[in-house]
């Protein structure tokens, strides 16, 4: 097997993983940076987010606005210290990202320009047409070939992490091309995988977030953090789930039932008079509650309500929406710009992840891991839109000094057990590749989990319907070993890493159905319908998911307050 | 809602089991909603794993999905499957080597894609240039200014173009459209100082000066991009430093 040794091994070539080996390799121009990805960076899902990146730009407004916003957002489950340090860091991150090229929009004085987004206090995200992902990707992928001490593994799959002597120390990758698996080595690996939004049916996700990272840590004994808190974004598109961007709301759209009124004003949801720009959360549940109160409209594919931008005006829409025209004609047959787009609440962001403190720095030393993958937590029980772009820049680097910090203090480890290890994983995979004895279909049991995640844990959950859920992915665990596989071939085998992938999507999803099932209050975008207020008595800590033979054990987390106490959360 | 059944017909190719291509159809029942993706899509969950494919966004952003449609290079996620009729067929992007079936090897491209300097090349070190910066850190830049380069930052790397073009089908070393463009985006940004030695790239092996004005790029690109534009103005530029060069004493690079 081919051995290749780094300093510090990145999984995941997103805007967290590229962030940390930017700055890992510019910080250590004699380091060497390993950037492995299951896909070519520039596929990474950051390349989906459309709104914008949050960061204090603007005289009227403060750091300490920021944190508040984002602490309110959270419902008080957002640990303060992470917090304060993240709006801290945003704007030179932001201001790192602009010198390094990307085509932010501008205002008139040829500074950056910033728009309105929901929960946010005043317009403090930075934007690029709603292209900023795309952006942003492109702009950090094409940034990162100056170094060439970054060393890029394209399409090798990630399977195990290496542990030796209780610190993890590489990773074994199966290169998706010629069907070998690499041991990879470095004093230090970062996690950047992006989240797990394919274990649900409806979802903005690409196919490739299937929680890799946080399988990979839970499996190696880390605990995953508020696993429950799934962000449900108000507007996908019905049956693609395709996202249109909360930036139609901060260029002025209005959201409509049946009857053509904005029901985020005529009715109580609890946003005030943020109406449209009111928290992700909340609009996601007045959208149910709407359609379940008859005013929604019927479609091929389930309910929703409209999207309106009709008064914008074609010269805004072309300017500042362009892509929300293109994705609304493409994939719906609606012209904005004549037309309310149709829409729905679509899963979109876990604001849980691999628990991580605020260096990024997981229990398992020489672990870390940044952006959606990692549960810092910054987002708490829900997530601010355009909050996550900017926590890939401040968190991903922060992982990449900590971790290299870390390197340099540790040592190689065991090379021959640590081979060792990706040898017994290589052959595990081997075992699997053309399984004919198996007697599960993949594509089967992926719609069983998706099914079961949606009528368990989403926007409105039940104990009952949450016991079940946790049942049935218990079950479809033990299934997911027994898989079937038709292809046997080494080269470029997509059906193999499918089924690598579904394994790590019943991981993942079995914590999140089990911690949704534990925590019986309603907090942020955890809305329980036998349990509906917030019970800062009982359950003001973060939930914590550990790796147990017989599926997920839960532990607690105190949450970090600071200055901001817990308040009723209302707009 | 109903569907209608077409035969795709996929290009078949594993290096470890066959000699050449080969063709193989499938019946599927497509609904109407579908793209062509959909398609190869269900072919790969329903009625034949081994099917080998890329894809991930689904929404024209990502740049994975992009295969020969009928004999054009499409971006399959955005292309309407009711746009072909009852038989449809689905090739790898052609002008590139095949990996396996559907899918394509990028290391040239890759290669073209890095050689051109794709990030803003300053002559002076960050911390040596922050006069340039304003209070909040970053350059300015008007709207105007942004108007310039930001259509040529628009590329996904879908690398259609390099499928419709005929130069990069005859010249496998012709940087191509996309890389052509994206080293013009930057000349074209006024935060970079590093057009004089893109031109000079641009002159280099894989000249710009190889594109014979076929536009099949432009009309390929899925997003607009209009790379034969860019590969236009690049050659142009490029002959203009070039004179200059002969009688001007050359200015320092910029550094990597």
């Amino acid at each position: 097997m081919d051995v290749s040794r780094h300093d510090i091994v990145i999984v995941g070539g997103g805007g967290a993983g590229l962030r940390a080996a930017i700055e890992a390799a510019q910080n250590n121009p004699g380091a060497s940076i390993a950037l492995v990805s299951k896909v070519y960076p520039m596929r990474s899902h950051t390349v989906s987010a459309e709104g914008g990146a949050a960061a204090v730009a603007r005289d009227d407004d403060n750091l300490e606005l920021h944190g508040f916003d984002t602490v309110k957002g959270s419902d008080f489950l957002g640990d303060q210290d992470a917090i304060q340090y993240f709006v801290q860091e945003a704007p030179k991150e932001l201001a790192l990202l602009e010198n390094w090229g990307c085509p932010f929009s501008r205002n008139e004085d040829g500074t950056v320009a910033t728009r309105a987004f929901g929960g946010m206090t005043t317009k403090r995200t930075w934007y690029a047409a709603d292209k900023i992902g795309f952006h942003m990707l492109h702009t950090l992928f094409q940034h990162s070939m100056r170094f060439k001490n970054i060393v890029r593994y394209d399409e090798y799959f990630v399977s195990k992490l290496l542990v030796d002597d209780g610190v993890c120390r590489g990773v074994a990758a199966l290169d998706i091309r010629t069907g070998e698996y690499h041991t990879i080595l470095g004093r230090g690996v970062i996690l950047t995988t992006g989240g797990g939004g394919k274990i649900f049916p409806f979802t903005t996700n690409g196919t490739i977030k299937t929680g890799d990272g946080m399988a990979l840590a839970y499996r190696a004994g880390v605990p995953l953090k508020d696993m429950e808190f799934v962000q449900y974004h108000p507007t996908g598109l019905p049956g693609t789930g395709i996202l249109i961007t909360e930036a139609t709301r901060g260029e002025g759209g209005f959201l409509r039932n049946n009857q053509g009124e904005r029901f985020l004003v005529e009715y109580d949801y609890g946003v005030g008079n943020k109406a449209e720009l009111g928290p992700r959360d909340m609009i996601s549940r007045a959208i149910v509650q709407e359609i379940e109160a008859g005013r929604g409209f019927k479609g091929p594919y389930g309910e929703y309500v409209q999207l309106d931008l009709t008064h914008l005006g074609e010269d805004k829409i072309d300017s500042r929406l362009p892509f929300v025209r293109l994705l609304a004609k493409t994939y719906v047959g609606v012209d904005p710009v004549h037309e309310p787009i149709p829409i729905r609440p679509v899963v979109h962001y876990m604001m849980g992840g691999v628990d991580t403190d605020i260096n990024g720095a997981t229990e398992l030393p020489g672990l870390y891991a940044a952006g959606e993958t990692a549960c810092v937590s910054i987002n708490g029980a829900n997530r601010l839109g355009s909050n996550s772009l900017t926590e890939c820049l401040v968190f991903g680097a922060a992982a990449a000094n900590h971790a290299m910090d870390f390197s340099k203090g540790s040592s190689d480890g065991n090379e021959a057990a640590l081979t060792a290890q990706a040898e017994e994983e290589a052959a595990r995979v081997d075992e699997l590749r053309g399984r004919k004895k198996g007697g599960e279909k993949i594509s089967a049991i992926r719609r069983e989990l998706n099914n079961v995640m949606e009528s368990a844990c989403g926007v409105y959950r039940e104990q009952e319907s949450m016991q079940h859920g946790v049942g049935a992915v218990a079950q479809l665990r033990s299934r997911v070993a027994d898989l079937r596989l038709e292809d046997d071939s080494k080269v470029f085998n997509t059906e193999l890493i499918t089924a690598l992938e579904l394994a790590n999507m019943v991981e993942v999803a079995e914590t999140l159905a089990v911690s949704a099932a534990h925590r019986k209050e309603s907090r942020g975008a955890h809305t329980c319908k036998d349990f509906t207020t917030r019970n800062d008595d009982d359950y003001l800590y973060h939930t914590m998911a550990y790796h147990d033979a017989a599926g997920p054990r839960l532990g607690k987390k105190d949450v970090v307050l600071g200055k901001w106490v817990p308040e009723e959360r209302k707009y | 809602m109903s569907t209608t059944e077409k035969t795709i017909v996929i290009s078949r190719f594993d290096p470890d089991k066959d000699e050449a291509p080969y063709t193989q159809e499938y019946q599927v029942p497509c609904d109407p909603s579908w793209k062509v993706l959909d398609a190869v899509n269900f072919i790969k969950d329903e009625l034949d794993a081994t099917v080998s494919h890329r894809w991930s966004c689904r929404m024209a952003v990502c740049g994975s999905c992009g295969m020969m449609v009928n004999g054009e290079p499409k971006l399959t996620c955005k292309t309407a499957l009711d746009e072909y009729g009852d038989r449809v067929e689905i090739e790898p992007l052609a002008n590139f080597p095949v990996v396996r079936d559907l899918v394509v090897e990028l290391d040239g491209f890759m290669h073209k894609f890095e050689s051109v300097k794709p990030w803003i090349k300053r002559v002076k070190e960050r911390a040596e240039d922050m006069e340039n910066f304003n209070e909040k850190g970053t350059y300015s830049q008007s709207a105007e200014e942004l108007g310039r380069f930001k259509q040529f930052s628009m590329c996904i790397n879908c690398m259609l173009c390099y499928a419709a073009c005929p130069v990069v089908a005859n010249e496998p070393e012709f940087l191509g459209p996309a890389a052509i463009a994206l080293g013009h985006r930057y000349n074209l940004d006024t935060r970079d100082e590093g057009t004089e030695e893109r031109h000079e790239i641009f002159r280099g092996e894989g000249t710009v000066f190889s594109c014979s004005y076929a536009n099949e790029c432009s009309e390929v690109c899925p997003k607009g991009v209009d790379p034969a534009a860019a590969v236009n103005q690049a050659k142009f530029g490029a002959v203009i430093d070039w004179a200059k060069g002969l009688v001007l004493p050359r200015a320092p690079h910029a550094a990597d």
